[in-house]
């Protein structure tokens, strides 16, 4: 008798999928302001991600309690990898490994939506332009918001650099977390800065196509397309302890307070990725 | 006299009595003038344009004492009505092709904008002053944030013509504050007008049956419905407030999520060729370069001041763009209604193979 069961299983997904299929057809979804689009992102973008999660780099989350269950938060962490996978990872860790399942709200770049195609995939998948106007207003509305702050600096650095963080510019996530009183939440990714191991940058080619750099790494351009397949490194990502930023609320707009709590984001930061880089010996492991 | 009514804060309050409307050859100003005219407080609405009113809306204008103005060549003719409250609307969002196009246009949203201010400075019993604006206020950038408060300056100037017009537009209203700043001025930043007529330019574009995009590009899109646009029309004649306001639905779509809800099909175009086919000539299809600005960058306001200050919430956007799909209904090449019925076919065309194999299984 269980094949009726399976039977009202696949006629269940058959019908979710023709009215999924029906409900993008006719437009009839809700997108935010900034253009996110929840259903797109669970049902689509995700399930492309998660396979990449789980099955690529065999992703392990540490101290996920640390991620606030509710109400707005700043994660912060380092950047590297040449191709921003690790905000993608990391937006999969926040909702699939918190039982609240967050969307991260990521921040990129103006050159991330510059670009056709990449700015609306971005916008669809709920991240926005790093200003401070933005990171506000995210905040505000109790969204949890994912800011890289070594921006180009990290995902661009060599490999010989690895696991060393870049400046953090003039601290403006710090400000927009202090303006709104919201937490900040320290976070090492481990594990992304062997993906696409960079040895060199062709500036000229970069300037040519209008990217920050031109990356060569051992497999490209060598291996053309094929050299775009990440490598399979393993990956830990640690959630730290949340800073909380209400006894600094009137100094949103003190250059000093701004850059030293930066910085002590920065150290904790650095700190975390020496830790957790121990828990994970070879680079590669299963 | 004029002293004495511009003196305490209640008075300022008080309902004009004498209200100038220009832009009245036209729906809205039509619309707007015979609202305030309806008004048991206001004694007499004057109603100008440089070209007479047409047949259809002449109805509306009959408690409104039309006067035909050019405005561009001098609005010194309306200095002596005693108006105590200005209402622009005579700013054109596209150019009309019989009307002189865009020249015509540039000069009656500038020149015609600047003299109408000279003006408005030489009355002495002018207490309120609401001028149209738009969203287009905030130019293009991809450096602009998400959503843009009143007090957002314009990074880069926009392409279109309209666009660069309101800039010119803003720039005098900010001079005319300086040298009346007894006078209540309201800029309303209206995001584009929607109703159930497609009369706009970039209305007329939704209603082809193939809408033209830029191809990569999926900009965010608000409305403002025009009966949500008079209401915050005739309170901000009749009610004190003073201030920069955005006017639009609150929520946002995107042009292909418009584009699907209104069954159209999106035919997706490189933007060089946009650009190219929108500066040609009068624009190919209707387009202008307000639109391809707008079809890169999209354009989403915060509203939170004007519910605020006004006490009133438009219609959200797409409530409003429900509307004008309703009406649009004939031209719609895929409506919610067929996709309904292909998925129910399809369920039933599934169930039945199975049905059949299962048969055939036992």
């Amino acid at each position: 008798m269980s094949v009726p069961e399976y039977d009202d299983e696949f006629d269940e997904r058959v019908a979710a999928g023709l009215a999924f299929v029906r409900r993008r057809l006719s437009g009839q979804y809700q997108i935010d302001e900034f253009g996110f689009d929840p259903e797109l992102t669970e049902q689509v973008f995700q399930p492309v991600l998660r396979q990449l999660y789980h099955r690529w780099f065999r992703t392990e989350v540490i101290d996920v309690k640390n991620l606030p269950g509710e109400g707005g938060a700043l994660v912060v962490g380092n950047h590297s990898g040449t191709v921003a996978l690790d905000a993608l990872m990391l937006s999969v860790a926040c909702h699939d490994e918190h039982p609240a399942h967050r969307h991260l709200r990521l921040l990129g770049a103006d050159f991330v939506f510059r670009m056709p195609f990449v700015s609306e995939l971005a916008r669809k998948s709920g991240a926005t332009l790093a200003c401070n106007p933005d990171v506000e207003r995210l905040l505000l509305a109790e969204e949890l918001v994912g800011v890289f702050p070594e921006g180009f600096k990290g995902v661009g650095k060599r490999f010989a650099d690895r696991y060393k963080l870049q400046r953090f510019g003039r601290g403006g996530f710090v400000s927009a977390a202090l303006r709104t009183g919201k937490p900040i939440v320290p976070v090492a990714i481990v594990g992304a800065e062997e993906i696409y191991p960079l040895l060199g940058n062709i500036k000229p080619l970069a300037r040519l196509i209008g990217a920050p750099y031109f990356p060569v790494t051992p497999t490209f351009p060598w291996l053309g397309p094929l050299g775009l397949v990440p490598l399979p490194s393993k990956w830990l990502i640690r959630f730290g302890e949340p800073i909380d930023t209400t006894p600094y609320a009137d100094a949103a707009d003190d250059p000093a307070v701004v850059f030293n709590l930066a910085d002590q984001v920065r150290e904790t930061i650095q700190t975390m990725l020496h830790e957790t880089l121990e828990l994970r010996p070879d680079p590669f492991a299963p | 006299m004029s002293a004495v009514a511009n003196g305490s804060a209640a008075d300022r309050a008080r309902a004009p009595r004498v209200v100038i409307v220009t832009g009245v050859s036209r729906f809205l100003g039509a619309t707007i003038a015979a609202r305030i005219a309806a008004d048991p407080r206001v004694r007499k609405v004057v109603g100008v344009d440089r070209v007479d009113p047409p047949a259809e809306l002449a109805p509306l204008l009959s408690d409104v004492a039309v006067r035909r103005v050019d405005l561009t060549g001098g609005a010194s003719s309306l200095v002596k009505l005693g108006a105590e409250a200005l209402v622009h609307l005579a700013v054109m969002s596209s150019p009309d092709p019989e009307g002189g196009g865009r020249a015509a246009m540039k000069d009656q949203n500038v020149i015609g904008t600047l003299q109408l201010l000279a003006a408005c400075q030489q009355m002495p019993s002018l207490r309120r002053l609401v001028l149209r604006s738009s969203t287009a206020a905030y130019g293009v950038s991809f450096r602009d944030p998400a959503v843009f408060t009143e007090d957002t300056e314009p990074r880069d100037a926009p392409r279109g013509g309209y666009g660069r017009d309101i800039l010119d537009i803003e720039s005098y209203v900010r001079g005319f504050r300086r040298r009346r700043p007894d006078v209540t001025t309201t800029v309303l930043r209206f995001a584009p007008f929607i109703g159930p007529q497609a009369d706009t330019a970039l209305l007329k574009f939704l209603a082809r049956p193939a809408v033209p995009t830029v191809l990569g590009r999926d900009p965010r899109l608000q409305f403002i419905h025009v009966d949500d646009a008079l209401e915050i029309l005739r309170r901000s004649v009749l009610e004190d407030h003073q201030g920069t306001f955005n006017v639009a639905g609150p929520g946002t779509l995107t042009l292909s999520q418009a584009v699907r809800r209104s069954g159209r099909i999106a035919l997706p175009v490189l933007e060089p060729a946009m650009h190219a086919a929108a500066s040609v000539g009068r624009g190919v299809a209707g387009l202008s370069l307000d639109q391809v600005d707008l079809f890169v960058h999209g354009r989403v306001v915060d509203t939170a001041k004007l519910v605020r200050h006004y006490g009133f919430t438009p219609r959200s956007t797409a409530e409003a763009f429900d509307d004008f799909v309703r009406a649009q209904e004939p031209g719609a090449v895929i409506t919610p209604a067929r996709v309904a019925a292909t998925e129910q076919r399809l369920l039933d065309m599934i169930r039945a193979v199975r049905d059949k194999q299962g048969r055939a299984g036992r």
